[in-house]
């Protein structure tokens, strides 16, 4: 992206030549490659590991990282591409991607000490390895607060106890590294000191559950993680002491610009299976897209996908600038995210009764749209956020 | 070993192709991918490469206007080195024979030990391109390869055939088409794509290959289009209704029209 900043708030969101061609091979191997496996991978719920393997060979786990890393030298607008383009026709792939670089890799690479990404990062950004991020508790996920799991310093060794839940990615047999939140101590104010704690695969104490049985991303490898007794050394702290939760949550602020453009791929892929299958389904001697009640509708989700577009183009250009861009990423995060659901809702009513049947693109489109809500910032935290950044009394 | 690939501009492969009524050829507006076939190509030449060492150069050759950068740069972003683009607006309305006696002027020149070619492109389908390259080049031509292998200056291949194989050897330099079976086509990474930005493309004009303006292009080609017609709707068709024997019935029907 060429985001060059002319003035206040001028931005040029064409693509450079390198960013379309990226974004056109992503489009051409998530049209050949993923999408005619989409159904049988939510059917199934296995894990995609041939898929992961040829992303791993184009470099996406690369992208946004140096290549003294490992890496392919991009930004973070490249993996924003990418993750739109994959979900497009499959969620699944898009977040073990998304989180495989966000939440893998990013915290790593932004706050770890030299020797600690020498170590990790080679294996996380070629893809031959998958790091998670534990912050979420069966006991709470907004509240960092509710954070029971602690690690305990003792004779240069950390040992760690306690539970997470939902954390994606934590059990594919590719997973190396689990960076965990933990309380280490009491802070200021009595507050809880948390600190994030570097955990490699697999260690003794460590344990993944089954996977959990969801609604969506099916293929996607979301668990419970436990940790009894789990030592690691003095050195895996992650970050300074005590800025364990602060710097996740300055990595989630670009993470959500990564979110936003995976429900954008959703948004869009609903706009492409919506067109197909209403240029296609007759009834009442037509095919139903000449009827104006449905063309409306696929119009509005068109306009839906697009703003979001440019919602989370903005902010990544910002990012990319070095300007603040902390609400323009929670503000693409949330539309695009409700936007996803409403997108999948019409697109599944489009297709009648078709669509209520989960093997229809759009019936998994509506179940993997849902979560977007949820997952890295629920809705309500993102309005929180923009009513900070809005400076609105008692935020 | 220099290593020459054929690459061609072809109009979407998802799009619907349609012929101008009036020039009676093909449209060609809107065309922006390379030809699939050539990616096998492309994957061959590099594999090649990647087992016989640095010396080992893989040059893309394609006669296209100037859209036809877009898919030169994604056989460099693949990890082809260079590439040379014929593009003379004399080359306009080239047969095959025409297409392959420029591609083979621009080859020559470049110099070459082994040209790969896709068997087909996916606009003319003709597969003849291949068979006359190495005609105007001079040199030995192996069609349909599933496989190929170099060994010093021998090049061992299997040719395909409607009913197996066949195992071929010849000295090198020779052209050589390969079939969808040969690899899987590499997506190009974004270190590649960065990387293609700066990899030389010479652009040929037909004066630069001392090549006659009357030898190729619409005025050159040995072949006419005298008509075109809209495929016909689909006529009459049975359908087979498995009640156990489907299968036997297909083969009973494809039997019954001699396809079997
Ligand atoms: C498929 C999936 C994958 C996930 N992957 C990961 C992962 O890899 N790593 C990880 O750490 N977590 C992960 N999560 C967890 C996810 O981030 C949390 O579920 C999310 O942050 C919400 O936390 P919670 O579930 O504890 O809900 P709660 O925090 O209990 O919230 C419940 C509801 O209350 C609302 N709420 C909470 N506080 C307030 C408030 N102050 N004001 C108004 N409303 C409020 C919330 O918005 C929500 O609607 C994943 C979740 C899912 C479903």
């Amino acid at each position: 992206m060429t985001a060059r900043v002319t003035g206040a708030s001028e931005f040029d969101y064409f693509l450079d030549d390198e960013h379309e061609a990226l974004r056109s091979t992503v489009e051409e191997f998530a049209r050949d490659a993923v999408a005619p496996r989409a159904a049988a991978m939510d059917a199934s719920g296995e894990f995609p590991y041939d898929l992961v393997a040829s992303m791993s060979k184009m470099g996406l786990f690369g992208l946004p990282f140096p290549e003294e890393y490992g890496g392919m030298g991009g930004d973070y607008f490249a993996l924003c591409l990418a993750i739109e383009e994959l979900a497009r026709v499959d969620s699944s792939v898009a977040i073990t991607l998304e989180a495989a670089v966000s939440l893998g890799a990013m915290p790593v690479f932004r706050f770890g000490t030299d020797e600690q990404r020498k170590e990790w990062l080679p294996q996380l950004t070629t893809g031959e390895a998958i790091g998670a991020f534990g912050l979420t508790e069966p006991d709470g996920g907004t509240d960092a607060g509710a954070t029971r799991t602690r690690a305990v310093l003792d004779a240069g060794t950390w040992r760690i106890d306690g539970t997470k839940a939902f954390i994606t990615n934590a059990g594919t047999t590719l997973t190396r590294l689990i960076t965990v939140t933990a309380v280490t101590g009491a802070g200021e104010g009595g507050r809880k000191e948390i600190s994030s704690v570097l955990v490699p695969v697999p260690s003794p104490g460590l344990s993944v559950a089954t996977p959990y049985s969801k609604v969506g991303w099916h293929a996607s490898d979301t668990r419970e993680v436990s940790l009894a007794g789990v030592v690691v050394p003095e050195a895996n702290l992650l970050g300074e002491r005590g800025r364990g939760f602060a710097n996740f949550l300055s990595i989630l602020d670009e993470g959500r610009i990564a979110i936003a453009a995976l429900a954008v791929g959703l948004a869009q892929g609903c706009v492409d299976e919506s067109v197909k299958y209403a240029s296609q389904r007759q009834a009442f001697g037509a095919a139903i897209g000449t009827y104006q009640a449905i063309q409306f509708k696929i119009a509005d989700m068109a306009v839906r996908a697009h703003t979001a577009r440019l919602a989370y183009h903005d902010a990544a250009a910002r990012m990319l600038a070095g300007k603040p861009f902390k609400k323009q990423a929670a503000m693409a995060k949330l539309y695009a995210s409700e936007i996803a659901v409403t997108n999948a809702r019409e697109a599944t009513q489009i297709h009648g009764g078709y669509g209520f049947m989960n093997e229809a693109p759009v019936a998994r489109f509506w179940r993997d749209s849902k979560v977007l809500e949820i997952g890295e910032g629920t809705s309500e935290v993102q309005r929180m956020l923009i009513a900070r950044e809005l400076g609105l009394p008692g935020t | 070993m220099k290593i020459v690939v054929t690459v061609k501009l072809v109009p979407d492969t998802t799009a619907d192709k349609r012929i101008d009524p009036a020039t009676k050829r093909l449209v060609r507006t809107g065309e922006t991918v390379l030809n699939p076939f050539d990616e096998y190509a492309i994957e061959a030449a590099l594999q090649l490469k990647e087992k016989l060492g640095a010396e080992t150069t893989v040059t893309v050759v394609t006669m296209a206007p100037e859209r036809g950068k877009e898919v030169v740069r994604k056989a460099l972003a693949m990890g082809a080195d260079d590439a040379l683009m014929l593009s003379d607006p004399g080359c306009e309305g080239s047969d095959v024979m025409g297409t392959a006696y420029a591609l083979a002027g621009a080859i020559a020149k470049n110099g070459f030990d082994l040209v790969v070619c896709g068997t087909q492109s996916t606009d003319a389908i003709t597969g003849e391109l291949p068979g006359a390259l190495a005609e105007f080049l001079g040199v030995p031509g192996l069609t349909y390869g599933r496989k190929f292998e170099i060994d010093g200056t021998t090049l061992r291949a299997e040719r395909e055939t409607d009913s197996g194989f066949l195992k071929v050897t010849t000295g090198l330099p020779a052209v050589v088409s390969v079939t969808k079976s040969i690899n899987e086509p590499r997506y190009p990474s974004f270190k590649g794509i960065m990387a293609a930005k700066t990899k030389p493309t010479t652009t040929l004009s037909l004066a630069d290959l001392g090549i006659e303006a009357s030898a190729v292009g619409l005025g050159a080609a040995a072949t006419v289009v005298v008509d075109s017609a809209e495929r016909p709707a689909r006529g009459e068709h049975a359908v087979v209704k498995d009640e156990g024997d489907g299968g036997k019935r297909i083969a009973d029907f494809l039997v019954s029209r001699k396809l079997l």
